[in-house]
C-alpha cells in the first residue's frame, strides 16, 4: 500500500502543552514537531502519562497550547483564530474516543447522537437530509439504519464503537484523532473495528492520527510511527523501518514488550527495560536529528555514532 | 526483588480441584439463562492454567463458582467441584466460604483502579486480608504486608505503606491487589484479565511478576482473558471457552501449534500480530448465540462458515488428539471431511518483534 506522501495536511510546530498553575506548572508535551501526510495512517504510540492523548486534544483545540502551533492545510489553526475557521476545524477534525462504554450520551437516541455536531454546524440542513445523511453514516459503518432510533445501552461495545465512528464521519472530516480506538475491545472484535477504519480511510480519503500503547495493532494499520517518553518525540519513521532497526532504546523497551501469540518465543523473551539514566544528557544535549531519509531520532553526538554504526553505516 | 529462577513444575499426576459437569444459571427478568453449560475439568498442582474467551463466554462466572462470588440471581444447577475434602458446591453460608476464599483460592480483579478502597491506606487494604484469615499481633502483621509490598515488586515498602491508592500508577495499584490476594499465601491464585487494563510495558511486567510469585509459593495460577496473544507467555495448558463451554483444551503449544477446533481457529487469526498491512484482518462474524435458549449442536456453527451438516444437529462430544489435548468439534471424527486451519495460522512459527533486539 504504497501511498503517495507529499501533500502535509497537518502540520505541527514546536507544540508545548502545559498544565497547572502559574506557579507549579507541569508541562506535558515538550516541543513537539511533525507532519502528517495527506491519505497516511499516522501512529502515537507511548505509555499513559505520555502526553499522547494530550497532542491530539490539542491538535483538535480542547486544550489549549502554552508554545508552538498547528497548521492545517497550511493554515494556523493554533491559538486565536477566527469564529469562521473554528467551524471550519470543527468540521474537518472529528475525533474518535478510546471507550464506547462512556463516550455516548445514555439518554440520546442513536439518531441524535450522530446528528448532533450537523446540527451545530450546517444549520442548513433540513430535517429529512440530516436524518437521511444519518442513515448513510449508519450504513457505512455497518450498522441498519433502523437503529437510529435505539439508545445507546442496547448495542454491544463493538457496535457502540461504529455508533462513535458514525459520529465522527457524518461531519464529513478530512483528518480523524483516533484515540486508543480499540483498547476497550475484545480481541475478535478489534479486527471488526480496524478493518472498518481501512475501509474507511480507502473510501472516504481519510487521514488518520491513530493513538494507541499497543506497537503490535500499529504495525497493521499505520504508514509512520511516532514513539512519544513523557512528552518528547523520541522516534518517527515508517513503520516498517521502526520495526527493522529500532534505535532509541524506549522504541526497543515497547518492542520488546509486545505480546506475541507463539509459545516458543514469548517463554524465552527478554523485557528489554527503559530507563531513562541510561542517558547522558548533562552536557551533550539531545537534537532531533535525521539518522536515515525519513527516519528521526532524539539523540546527542555520543549517541548518533552509537545508532549510525548500529545502522551498518 | 532478587533473582530467583522463574520455572514452575506443573505436577501433571495430583489435580487440586476437580471440576465435575457444572451447570451454571442465572434468573434474570424471569428468564434462565444458562451460563455454564456442563463443564468438567481438572486443575493440576503448580500448573497455569489460560482460560479464554470473548466476553460473555461464561469464563468469569465459571471462575466465580471456585470462591462462592455467583451473584445472587444464579445458583449451580448441576455438578460438583471437589477441592481437598471438600465439594464446594454443597457450600450454602457465607461461613464456610470464609475457610476457603482469600485464603486457600484468591483473585486478582481486572481493574485496579476501581478494586481498591480508595479511603484506606494500601498497607491497611492488605494487612486487612491477612489479619482477616491469621490471629497476629499487630506488628506482626506490618511486618507481614511489607514483606509483601516488597515481594509484589514495591519499591519503598516503609513509604508506600502509608500511602493511599491515587498516589500508585495503574501498574502499581494492580502490584497491591496482587499483594492482597497473595496475603494468606493461597494454593490457587484466579486472575480475571489482570492486564487488560494496563499498558503493553507494563503488561508485561505483571505477567513477569506473576511468574516469579508462582514459581516462589508454588501457586497454581488460572488466567481469564479474551487475549490469546498474553497467554502465549505465562501458560502450561489452554482452555478455549465459548458460549459456557469448553471448546478446547490443551497445552500451551498444542493450542497455538496444532488448534482443532473452529472456534480456536477464528480466535488466532483475528489477532493483529497476524495481520498483513493492506490486507483486512479475519474478524469473527457475527454474534454468540443467545444462552437464554436451547442451544443446538455446537453452539460456533451459525458463526461459522464451514460448519457442518451434524454441527446444526448433535452436539460434538470431545474427540482426543493427545492425551492432554482435546476438542469438542465434529471435524475431528474420523467420517468428517478434512477441512484444513486457515493457512496463515502457520504464521505463528514465524512472528517476529521487528529489529534485532539483543544487542545494543
Amino acid at each position: 500500500m504504497a501511498k503517495d506522501l507529499t501533500d502535509v495536511l497537518v502540520s505541527v510546530r514546536n507544540m508545548e502543552v502545559t498544565f497547572g498553575s502559574k506557579r507549579h506548572p507541569f508541562v506535558a508535551v515538550h516541543d513537539v514537531s511533525f507532519d502528517i501526510y495527506k491519505g497516511e495512517t499516522f501512529g502515537l504510540v507511548g505509555e499513559s502519562g505520555s502526553g499522547k492523548t494530550t497532542i491530539g486534544r490539542a491538535i483538535i483545540r480542547i486544550n489549549p497550547m502554552s508554545a508552538g502551533e498547528v497548521l492545517f492545510n497550511g493554515e494556523r489553526i493554533s491559538g486565536k483564530i477566527s469564529k469562521e475557521l473554528d467551524k471550519q476545524v470543527t468540521q474537518n477534525i472529528q475525533m474518535i474516543f478510546q471507550d464506547p462504554m462512556a463516550s455516548l450520551n445514555e439518554r440520546a437516541k442513536v439518531d441524535y447522537i450522530v446528528s448532533e455536531g450537523l446540527q451545530n454546524v450546517r444549520k442548513d440542513l433540513s430535517k429529512e437530509e440530516r436524518s437521511k445523511m444519518v442513515e448513510q453514516a449508519l450504513l457505512d459503518v455497518g450498522l441498519l439504519p433502523e437503529f437510529a432510533s435505539r439508545f445507546p445501552h442496547e448495542f454491544s461495545g463493538g457496535q457502540r464503537q461504529r455508533i462513535g465512528i458514525a459520529r465522527a464521519l457524518i461531519m464529513e472530516p478530512e483528518f480523524i484523532i483516533a484515540d486508543e480506538p480499540i483498547s476497550a475491545l475484545d480481541v475478535s472484535i478489534r479486527a471488526q473495528v480496524l478493518n472498518l477504519m481501512s475501509k474507511l480511510q480507502k473510501e472516504h480519503g481519510l487521514t488518520y492520527l491513530f493513538i494507541a500503547h499497543d506497537l503490535s495493532v500499529m504495525r497493521f494499520i499505520c504508514d509512520r510511527i511516532a514513539v512519544i517518553h513523557k512528552g518528547v518525540i523520541v522516534e518517527l519513521a515508517e513503520t516498517e523501518k521502526l520495526f527493522a532497526h529500532p534505535l532509541h532504546p524506549y522504541t526497543r523497551a515497547l518492542l520488546s514488550a509486545i505480546p506475541l501469540p507463539d509459545p516458543k518465543s514469548e517463554k524465552h523473551k527478554k523485557l528489554v527495560i527503559y530507563d531513562p539514566s541510561c542517558h547522558h544528557y548533562e552536557t551533550d544535549k539531545p537534537v532531533w536529528t535525521e539518522i536515515e531519509p525519513g527516519h528521526f531520532i532524539m539523540a546527542n553526538k555520543e549517541e548518533l555514532e552509537k545508532y549510525n554504526k548500529m545502522l551498518g553505516k | 526483588m532478587e533473582d530467583y529462577i522463574i520455572e514452575h513444575t506443573p505436577d501433571y499426576n495430583n489435580p487440586v480441584l476437580t471440576v465435575e459437569d457444572l451447570v451454571v444459571k442465572f434468573n434474570l427478568r424471569g428468564q434462565v439463562l444458562t451460563a455454564v453449560r456442563g463443564i468438567s475439568l481438572e486443575l493440576y498442582k503448580g500448573e497455569s492454567l489460560a482460560i479464554v474467551g470473548e466476553s460473555g463466554s461464561g469464563k468469569s462466572v465459571f471462575t466465580k463458582t471456585f470462591m462462592g462470588l455467583l451473584d445472587n440471581n444464579g445458583w449451580i444447577d448441576n455438578g460438583h467441584i471437589y477441592y481437598h475434602d471438600y465439594d464446594l458446591t454443597t457450600f450454602k453460608k457465607e461461613k464456610d466460604w470464609t475457610k476457603i476464599r482469600g485464603q486457600r483460592i484468591a483473585m486478582v480483579f481486572q481493574d485496579p483502579m476501581t478494586s481498591l478502597n480508595p479511603l484506606k491506606t494500601v498497607g491497611k487494604q492488605i494487612q486487612e486480608a491477612f489479619t482477616l484469615h491469621n490471629k497476629v499481633s499487630k506488628a506482626e502483621a506490618k511486618a507481614r504486608t511489607l514483606e509483601l509490598l516488597a515481594d509484589v515488586g514495591i519499591p519503598e515498602p516503609e513509604k508506600r505503606y502509608k500511602q493511599y491508592p491515587h498516589e500508585f500508577s495503574g501498574g502499581m495499584r494492580q502490584r497491591v491487589v496482587i499483594a492482597i490476594a497473595m496475603a494468606c499465601v493461597p494454593e490457587i491464585l484466579i486472575c480475571d484479565e489482570p492486564t487488560t487494563a494496563l499498558d503493553v510495558t507494563i503488561q508485561a511486567q505483571i505477567l513477569d511478576l506473576l511468574k516469579k510469585l508462582q514459581a516462589k509459593y508454588g501457586l497454581t495460577v488460572i488466567y481469564i482473558t479474551h487475549d490469546l496473544g498474553v497467554v502465549a507467555n505465562v501458560a502450561d495448558r489452554i482452555a478455549v471457552m465459548y458460549a459456557g463451554d469448553i471448546v478446547e483444551i490443551g497445552t500451551c503449544d498444542e493450542v497455538f501449534y496444532d488448534p482443532k477446533h473452529p472456534y480456536t481457529w477464528a480466535l488466532l487469526s483475528s489477532l493483529p500480530q497476524l495481520g498483513i498491512k493492506g490486507e483486512d484482518l479475519y474478524s469473527i462474524q457475527g454474534t454468540p448465540p443467545n444462552l437464554f435458549q436451547h442451544i443446538q449442536g455446537d453452539a460456533f456453527a451459525p458463526r461459522n462458515p464451514q460448519a457442518l451438516k451434524v454441527d446444526f444437529v448433535a452436539r460434538p462430544p470431545y474427540f482426543e488428539v493427545t492425551p492432554t489435548h482435546k476438542a469438542r468439534t465434529w471435524l475431528l471424527d474420523p467420517r468428517a471431511p478434512k477441512i484444513d486451519p486457515p493457512p496463515h495460522l502457520k504464521n505463528i512459527m514465524n512472528l517476529n518483534r521487528g529489529g534485532d533486539l539483543s544487542n545494543g
